[in-house]
């Protein structure tokens, strides 16, 4: 693990272990907030921000929490980012928070955050964890705003409310429907799979 | 024990501290929440009753006390003059409670307009018109304070929405029931007013 360099740490994030479609975690507001570009990169954001920051923390307390009762500690320092994030998103993009509704505060149980303090930044240094934080958390922006895209404009056929299409466009409204989701991020991942095969 | 009295350690500072953290950053963040919420919640209904004013109403606001509750007035300048308030009264619909702004014209007492500022639960296509019915809108513009607000069949000026009497009534009702606090806190009102002529 430790032959890997700072930027391959970091690049990990965006192929070899890109979420959700490589460690195929936090899937559930995957597939509930991806109903369109702007949503998706909203969470993809907030994601970050909190995995770099818990990262961070975890990283530096890695010494002084006793392994007994790390996972408390990792919920607190994942807690606590998310309800920054919370309040900064109510005080600055209130529509995005409106939209997003309850799928923030549900960063605290979000599998990517708490599995990296577990297997990454309880292990390894601050600079490291920086980097593992920001490559996965950047990964699942791009993971998000791709799928949250291809939502859009089919299911909508717009793109940050702009329309793509001519008026003649029927749009394909199964796309931004829960089965969309699924059947959407299915073809990604094995599109995926078959370009990573070779 | 020593292991146990370091676990009891480390979680308790470790909470005190994100809890700490956490109120600065609510405290920082409170008064730009209560912004947006205003904005996006309130703000359409206001700035469309106080339509052509050269201030922003939604930072020139101040409360009042009346007995248990506490009422928020928000100003229009025109002219360079504070001659206008709005503020928000409840009233009985179709399906709850209304919530109802009211504009009010302070050198006349006249009304200057309503809108509705509740998520709306009255009956689609007919109660739900008091939203958008310009017609009904319209005609409570210029009525009196001093006499209570009725609609056309109980003796008053108001067109009610066809098909939508209860709510019409409960609207005109609202209007009404704000006039008895109105008249009884003018002078507070006039006074705060004041403090916002440009």
């Amino acid at each position: 693990m430790s032959e890997k360099s700072l930027v391959q740490e970091f690049t990990k994030g965006l192929w070899e272990e890109i979420p959700p479609f490589r460690l195929v975690l936090g899937l559930c507001p995957t597939l509930a907030v991806t109903k369109a570009f702007e949503t998706g990169f909203g969470m993809g954001c907030a994601l970050t921000f909190v995995l770099v920051c818990s990262n961070v923390l975890v990283s530096v307390l890695r010494k002084i929490i006793p392994s007994k009762i790390r996972v408390p500690c990792f919920i607190i320092c994942v807690a606590t980012f998310v309800v920054i994030v919370e309040l900064v998103m109510q005080a600055y993009t209130y529509p995005l928070f409106l939209k997003l509704g309850i799928f923030i505060p549900l960063i605290v149980v979000n599998c990517i955050p708490l599995g990296r303090a577990e297997a990454f930044a309880y292990k390894n240094g601050v600079v490291r964890s920086i980097a593992d934080g920001l490559g996965l958390g950047v990964g699942y922006a791009i993971s998000l705003s791709v799928l949250g895209s291809i939502r859009e404009i089919f299911g909508a056929g717009s793109w940050l409310g702009h329309a793509v299409f001519g008026a003649s466009f029927q749009p394909f409204t199964f796309m931004v429907e829960a089965p969309g989701a699924f059947v959407c991020l299915g073809l990604m991942l094995g599109v995926m799979n078959l370009a990573g095969k070779k | 024990m020593r292991d146990v009295i370091r676990m009891i350690l480390v979680l308790g500072i470790l909470g005190a501290v994100s809890g700490g953290g956490l109120a600065l950053v609510k405290a920082g963040t409170a008064a730009k929440i209560e912004y947006q919420q205003l904005k996006f919640v309130k703000g359409p209904a206001i700035l469309e009753i106080l339509k052509g004013c050269t201030n922003d109403p939604l930072v020139d606001r101040f409360k009042i006390k009346d007995g248990e509750t506490e009422r928020s007035f928000y100003v229009g300048v025109f002219d360079g003059k504070p001659n206008a308030v709005a503020y928000e009264t409840y009233g009985k619909g179709f399906g709850g409670d209304i919530g109802i702004m009211v504009g009010v014209n302070l050198e006349t007492d006249q009304l200057l307009g309503m809108g509705v500022t509740t998520p709306f639960s009255e009956t689609p296509g007919l109660g739900a018109r008091a939203k958008t019915d310009q017609n009904f809108k319209g005609s409570f513009k210029g009525l009196s304070m001093n006499e209570p607000v009725k609609v056309k069949v109980d003796g008053g000026k108001v067109d009610a929405i066809s098909g939508a009497t209860t709510t019409s009534r409960g609207v005109c009702a609202a209007v009404t029931d704000s006039e008895g606090f109105y008249s009884k806190m003018k002078p507070q009102i006039l006074e705060k007013a004041q403090a916002f002529a440009k």
